[in-house]
């Protein structure tokens, strides 16, 4: 029993009313957990009922502690007939199982009904003791930790990157089973949340295990994904990157003071015990009694023995152990090293070796993970035997059995690799997929940036015929990683960051899509250069080519790009190309970096990753959105299936055409965080493409657009087209200004490019697509001016420059973006709002293409519309993190989902950092103006921040004094707006104060009421005067003006909803926006009992809604994710010496609440 | 085509003060859109009719899912389905049971009756006010009255620590409340020159000293009714007008106070018998309940109309008030000055804030 599970069930409040005759209740609570079930003694006649239970203790394999919830459930005593349920409350207690997360869930948690909805709230305490496991064979994972959020979790630090973890696992859904016939909705329901809620535990455990396996610690960018493929089946998939995490703590000075060059075993010492111990409740009480268990069960047989009888997976288990055992053993070793920058390259751990010498005394210390310290006793014999196993050619895998194919095969490369690979070559491991889901990186992680990659395929589903084995969903998802793989290596890359994977479901057909930024890492932080081997191979004549040239590539190994990291700047190196410029899968328009003038770029970068912290950028951004939606013919099956991939790459095409006008439009250059949603319906397709538009300062100027007209023989005809050139040249004008974009003037000079083309054709996007329902990417065109025609041949073309026109400008003081932070915008308040906006919008007759774009795109535009009017209060603000999630839940409905959040930033502030973004095109102007210098001196005490880049290009800049001057001028209007702004946040800054004047007093009024209440109120009232705990939600990864210091871990729910009173309810929009605020509640009264008090990278993955009006009933499904957080105000946490202190008194006494 | 959902949810629940008055006022959607593009909200946010209505609709939405919480406030602060900050919980509060004085005038002293709210459309026709308005109006004051109905201890207090209500507005409920209980007789022609605040003030007045509250804090009895020990004893105050000697060296005591301070002293003398007289019987009444309805009549007809007639000023009725129950503690055969005191301390006030036009 490696784990002993304590809930206490202390009091409800707020019941409904179960009994019509007395208005009260008699309820009672069971609690659940596996197949244990407790009950609590019936609380007679009462609304907040006071059980004040025993601890319910339930005694289970840390196995099941992962993968079921708690399940509480409060019913109404009913002497004569069946008790009535009055809701539940599922617990998930996978936070308690990390030593580092929370350790105790306390609170007021909403009890949910499907049926009703949030009906009162219990308040609950849960605790887990967990006894060290010494179970070499278990199939638990405790102790990793996950992390929703895709950039390194802000309080810790990346010892290691290990790589791609990916898991899924289907099941029936319970609503498509014969039982469904004669069950309740009800019923049906929470077998679906049930099922759906083991699932995801089961699927977070296997992936535990994987990350332990490649000797990792903790998963971050964790993004899990259902798919309700109705008749066939339920699929539930996460993808992630595995890690080594190490926390940053100021306070322990075991790692402030790292040893630095110490032996590898003392090495790690440091994290292992120094750290961790602590914080792991098990290591003082039970585990003596258990050790000693164990130790009986040393010896290998024995445990095989046990392993079998325990558990019900496969019996022989040699293999296994020894494909599981050998991964940890290099990594931790490698893992030490690789914090110091110059014992770079771990070269002294051939396994064999390693292990005889050095392996005890590691694998006992070195994972920062309560779970590997408590295997750590049965570990070390068995490694040997591994060990050597391996060191006597790297046969091991074969001789491995009946293996799981997966693992095989993962073992199997590697050692390949490990054996092709020469000594100097950092380790290859694993690394099937070089993928990363994460979207953010440590500085000099990202080298270089190729450009997106994505791939899709549709299939047609068909029924999972066993569950255990979900190799079909596996293989197909095999298919597109394979692409994507290839796509990347296309791009002269060797991984993909900032991937993704979706679905689109409609009846049986399915579309799966995958997409990414192709990239080069540094091998700094990665220990293997997640290539294999024929790819490296492969690479390896590219990379001879360019060598001749400046060019260096970055994956050559440690040195080799520790040198080419020298001569880049940070701020521009990402943009410089990664594949050879003679080489180029593409045409593509090459020019010099603008920034150090030594590396090629392309004039347009497209990427799925958040813009680089160290990224050179001229002026705003903003969120661009290409729309598209396009009718099909109804079809089945198959049938249905080749309609829709002949549509695709049209769909893919048009989106980019779109996005790519739209670009230019705005006068920018490159595009970050790039998310194409299609989703199908059965008469047609919805593609709608969302992304941060950006000024790369590396990046050429974009050339403006020019309309040609095809037939130029009527006058009239050429008037409107003069005209709307006319206004397109003034929107690039007036985008400029919005955005503030103004980039020096460069002196063409675009070197060893191909000559540009005269082309008059429309489009100059070329993709480059190596099967149907491919569409590389990376569209390039001319950087030089006007070289970007649109041609007006039909009326389509004339709608797509409406279209291209009517985009609503964001208002004053407004900014948008989809990625987590805004260039040009540091100085956030603490002021947040993350909201969650739907509709659904009606089609009534049948449309053409191009009428259903421009309804599809107004219901975009007048959704932010109307975003923008609702978060008015807060202006000036931006909207960070918008984002679309398209779906056609019906024939003739579109539903558009947003969840962003607002974050108000600083007026005042803001001008500095208009100031110092000036500042830096000032410096590049470089023009010794006297009139500039004083504008620079009146905005600004601080000294311009240093910029490497600036001299080369003044050279080539002085003497341009004509763009100087416009530049001075345009700061000025900036300056003017930025005045008027200050004298409005003057303003709310008033009423904010007396708002919080306001706070205070209602606090004094309440206060006294505890005392008075006792005379005045009847007993049976229970009101407390303190008010719930305020959790902050945001979709981003940290929250503004404050520090997160602990991760309490994920969260990650899901909940159905149903009705059949519809009308009663305020019709859909009602049901829907009670649903919603449920579910925010749900989360926040989550978050709270944890001891948090916010959550970041929230997101909601799935909102599901299906209508019925004429029987007045509506379903609606969502599932949402996030990371439970405790943060500190900064302003707090300088005035506390004792951070987690202040955060626990913090968070605590608003989570009481009586 | 058309919009068939739209949501808007905030981790903040986003409330708008103007639209919330809006919606409290009864007014439809459509109503509230029209007011606010009148309000120029438009322009100043560069914003369409289209999503005026949009944000309407969900603000409403947003208020109707939170009435229910504000028919018991303390629920409002431990809820967990909208976060809401606490100054904005406040005025959320404050404004839903606030009243317009016109329609509280209609129903005070009124039986908080189904009957009386069928009559509503009636009010509402009258006072121009929606008849939603007026019926969230009419059921507020009807929860709180049956929530302080049964409670002990001081009135203004409970509704105060009850529904969460700033200290003015929890009096004027304790006023209403405390009508609606001994069923004052308000809508009178006679009275109607009176405003709420009038009777609010008086109802104060009562409250502060003839219940039982009044006198003993920790009495299990209640606020809302009148101290029937002390209405029991209003009867030996007739003693005053029943014995003849008595009456006259009252008068004659009164007289000389005021003889050279008023310019109408000879109605004063004049009328001194008289006025006694309807201040007395009322005081001997009030033991009937019939009669304690019709206490704020009782004082227009028997003190204020004919002193009105005379043309006294509210000093000439504060100088008269004054001497009247002074004066009443130096005679000598008279012995109940403490409920002489008790009475005459409410009457006065209440005479000067009811005397005007």
């Amino acid at each position: 029993m490696p784990g002993k599970l304590k809930a206490k069930i202390v009091a409800g409040r707020h019941l409904p009313i179960m009994d019509r005759a007395s208005d009260l209740t008699d309820a009672f609570v069971e609690v659940k957990f596996g197949n244990t079930t407790f009950k609590t003694d019936v609380y007679p006649k009462s609304l907040n009922p006071q059980w004040n239970s025993e601890w319910f203790k339930f005694e289970v394999d840390d196995e099941d502690l992962q993968d079921e919830p708690l399940q509480i459930t409060v019913l109404d005593h009913d002497t004569y007939s069946a008790n009535d349920a009055i809701g539940k409350v599922y617990i998930d207690i996978d936070p308690l199982l990390c030593s580092e997360a929370a350790t105790v869930i306390s609170g007021w948690l909403p009890i949910y009904d499907t049926i009703h909805g949030i009906r009162g709230e219990i308040n609950v305490l849960v605790k887990v003791d967990l006894f060290n496991d010494l179970n070499r064979f278990r199939q638990s994972s405790c102790g990793v930790k996950f992390f929703c959020t895709t950039s390194i979790p802000r309080c810790y630090r990346a010892v290691m990157v290990h790589g791609f973890v990916e898991e899924l696992v289907v099941n029936e859904d319970p609503e498509y089973q014969w039982i469904d016939r004669i069950r309740t909705p009800r019923a049906s329901n929470e077998a679906r949340q049930r099922l759906i809620f083991l699932m995801s535990g089961e699927l977070q455990r296997k992936i535990g295990l994987k990350v332990l396996e490649m000797g990792g610690n903790a998963v971050v960018g964790y993004l899990q994904c259902f798919d309700l493929e109705g008749e066939s089946g339920l699929v539930v998939r996460a993808i992630g990157t595995a890690c080594t995490l190490e926390k940053i703590s100021s306070t322990l000075p075991a790692t402030a003071t790292h040893p630095s060059n110490s032996s590898p075993s003392k090495d790690m010492k440091e994290p292992g015990f120094g750290e961790e111990a602590p914080g792991v409740p098990l290591s003082s009480g039970p585990p003596t009694p258990l050790r000693a268990q164990t130790f009986s069960s040393f010896s290998p047989s024995k445990s095989y023995s046990r392993q079998s009888s325990s558990s019900d997976t496969e019996l022989s288990l040699t293999p296994k152990t020894v494909g599981i055992f050998l991964f940890p053993s290099t990594p931790t070793l490698e893992s030490e090293s690789s914090p110091l920058p110059s014992a770079h390259l771990p070269r002294h751990l051939w396994p064999g070796m390693a292990s005889r010498s050095t392996t005890p005394p590691p694998l006992r210390l070195s994972k920062s993970d309560t779970a590997i310290l408590r295997k750590s006793v049965s570990f070390s014999e068995e490694l040997l035997l591994a060990a050597s196993g391996m060191g006597s050619g790297g046969s091991a895998g074969k001789e491995a059995g009946p293996l799981k194919a997966l693992l095989r095969q993962q073992t199997q490369s590697a050692l390949e690799q490990r054996r092709v690979s020469s000594s100097s070559e950092a380790f290859v491991r694993t690394g099937e997929y070089p993928f990363f889901p994460l979207t953010a990186f440590p500085p000099g992680f990202l080298l270089h940036v190729g450009g997106v990659v994505s791939a899709r395929s549709v299939k047609l589903l068909d029924r999972i015929h066993n569950p255990d084995e979900p190799e079909t969903r596996d293989a197909w998802w095999e298919e597109i990683r394979q692409e994507i793989k290839s796509h990347a290596k296309a791009l002269g890359c060797q991984a993909v960051v900032g991937y993704s994977e979706s679905t689109s479901i409609c009846e049986e057909v399915c579309i799966l899509s995958a997409s990414g930024t192709a990239a080069i890492l540094s091998s700094r932080f990665m220990q293997d250069g997640p290539l294999d081997t024929e790819h490296r191979l492969s690479r390896q004549p590219l990379c001879v080519f360019s060598t001749g040239s400046e060019r260096v590539e970055g994956d050559m190994g440690s040195s080799a790009s520790l040198g080419f990291e020298e001569v880049v700047s940070p701020g521009c190196g990402f943009c410089h190309i990664p594949y050879d410029e003679l080489n180029i899968p593409f045409p593509a328009q090459l020019t010099y970096c603008y920034c150090c003038r030594r590396y090629k770029v392309p004039d347009v970068l497209f990427t799925t990753i958040d813009l680089p912290t160290e990224a050179n950028v001229t002026g705003k951004g903003c969120l661009i959105q290409a729309r598209l939606c396009r009718t099909k013919k109804k079809a089945q099956g198959e049938g249905n299936a080749t309609v829709i991939s002949n549509l695709l790459p049209f769909l893919e095409y048009e989106l980019h055409t779109q996005l790519m006008n739209k670009l230019k439009l705005r006068g920018m250059n490159a595009l970050f965080g790039l998310r194409i949603q299609i989703s199908i319906g059965e008469t047609m397709l919805l593609g709608l493409a969302s992304a941060t538009g950006v000024y790369l300062t590396a990046l050429p100027s974009p050339g403006g657009i020019q309309i040609a007209g095809k037939t130029p023989s009527d006058i009239t005809y050429e008037q409107h087209i003069s005209n709307m050139q006319k206004k397109i040249n003034d929107t690039i004008a007036k985008n400029k200004e919005l955005y503030e974009i103004n980039p020096p003037e460069v002196v063409e000079e675009i070197i060893g490019s191909p000559i540009p083309e005269p082309r008059q054709r429309s489009r100059l996007f070329r993709s480059q697509s190596e099967s149907s329902d491919e569409v590389s990417e990376l569209d390039l065109s001319h950087g030089k001016k006007d070289a970007f025609v649109l041609e007006i041949d039909d009326t389509d073309a004339v709608e797509d420059i409406h279209a291209l026109l009517t985009d609503f400008p964001t208002p004053a003081g407004f900014y948008s973006c989809n990625t987590e932070i805004m260039p040009g915008i540091q100085n956030w308040t603490s002021a947040i709002q993350m909201f969650t906006s739907v509709r659904v919008f009606r089609l009534n007759a049948s449309l053409t293409s191009q009428g259903l774009n421009k309804i599809f795109s107004d219901l975009c535009e007048n959704l932010l519309k109307s975003l923008y009017f609702k978060l008015r209060s807060m202006v000036p603000c931006c909207l960070c993190h918008l984002n679309f999630t398209v779906a056609i839940p019906e024939d003739e409905l579109i539903q558009v989902a947003v969840t962003a959040v607002a974050m108000s930033f600083d007026k005042e502030q803001l001008l500095e950092n208009g100031k110092q973004s000036g500042e830096k095109t000032l410096i590049k102007a470089i023009t010794e103006n006297d009139e500039q210098l004083q504008f620079n001196l009146e905005l600004n005490a601080e000294t311009p921040s240093p910029n490497p880049l600036s001299s080369p290009k003044g050279l080539s800049e002085v003497g341009s004094h004509l763009s100087a001057r416009a530049l001075s001028v345009d700061y000025s209007s900036f300056a003017d707006r930025c005045s008027s702004w200050i004298e409005q946040l003057k303003l709310k800054a008033h009423t904010i104060r007396r708002g919080s004047v306001k706070t205070t007093s209602s606090m004094e009024k309440a206060s006294p009421l505890p005392e008075g209440r006792s005379r005045s109120l009847r007993s049976n009232r229970s009101y407390s005067g303190s008010s719930v705990a305020v959790v902050k939600m945001t979709p981003l990864s940290f929250i503004p003006g404050a520090k997160i210091i602990k991760y309490l871990g994920i969260i990650n729910m899901f909940f159905i909803r149903e009705t059949t009173s519809l009308r009663e309810e305020g019709g859909v929009s009602g049901f829907l926006h009670t649903f919603i605020a449920e579910v925010f509640a749900m989360v926040r009264a989550h978050v709270a009992a944890l001891g948090g008090n916010a959550v970041v990278s929230y997101s909601m993955k799935e909102c599901v809604f299906m209508e019925n009006p004429n029987k007045n009933q509506a379903q609606c499904l969502i599932n949402v994710s996030g990371d439970a957080v405790i943060f500190v105000r900064e302003s707090e946490l300088e005035s506390t010496s004792v951070q987690t202190q202040s955060a626990t008194t913090h968070t605590s006494n608003g989570a009481e609440g009586t | 085509m058309s919009v068939e959902l739209d949501v808007f949810v905030g981790n903040t629940t986003i409330m708008d003060k103007e639209v919330y008055q809006l919606w409290l006022n009864g007014y439809t959607v459509n109503d509230a859109v029209k007011v606010r593009i009148e309000g120029g909200v438009m322009e100043e946010c560069e914003a369409s009719a289209e999503v005026l209505l949009s944000d309407t609709m969900d603000q409403y939405r947003t208020f109707q899912m939170c009435e229910r919480l504000l028919h018991h406030p303390a629920k409002l602060a431990n809820q967990l389905l909208f976060q809401i900050p606490p100054d904005r919980q406040a005025m959320l509060i404050e404004r839903y049971y606030a009243f317009d004085d016109s329609f509280v005038r209609e129903v005070l002293g009124k039986k908080l009756s189904k009957g009386t709210k069928k009559d509503l459309d009636d009010v509402s026709l009258k006072t121009g006010i929606t008849l939603k308005s007026c019926r969230r109006q009419f059921d507020n004051f009807k929860r709180v009255f049956k929530v302080v109905e049964e409670l002990k201890g001081p009135l203004v207090e409970n509704i105060r620590q009850h529904f969460l209500l700033p200290d003015q507005l929890a009096r004027d409920y304790a006023a209403i409340v405390f009508f609606a209980n001994n069923r004052f007789e308000t809508g009178k022609k006679k009275l109607l020159y009176l405003t709420f605040q009038d009777f609010a003030f008086c109802a104060g007045q009562l409250i502060n000293n003839w219940t039982v509250g009044a006198v003993d804090n920790m009495m299990e009895d209640m606020d809302v009714d009148l101290d029937k020990e002390f209405l029991q004893d209003l009867k030996d105050l007739k003693i005053l007008i029943t014995d003849k000697d008595l009456l006259d060296q009252h008068k004659s005591l009164v007289c000389t106070a005021l003889r050279g301070k008023t310019n109408v002293f000879n109605e004063m003398e004049a009328n001194f018998k008289n006025l006694s007289r309807g201040l007395v019987n009322i005081a001997a009444k009030l033991i009937n309940a019939k009669d304690v309805r019709d206490f704020f009549i009782d004082l227009v007809e028997k003190f204020i109309e004919p002193c009105r007639s005379d043309k006294w000023t509210s000093i000439d009725v504060n100088l008269y008030l004054t001497h009247y129950t002074n004066s009443a503690h130096i005679l000598d055969t008279f012995k109940y000055y403490a409920v002489w005191t008790r009475y005459m301390g409410v009457i006065k006030s209440c005479i000067l804030r009811m005397y005007h036009d």
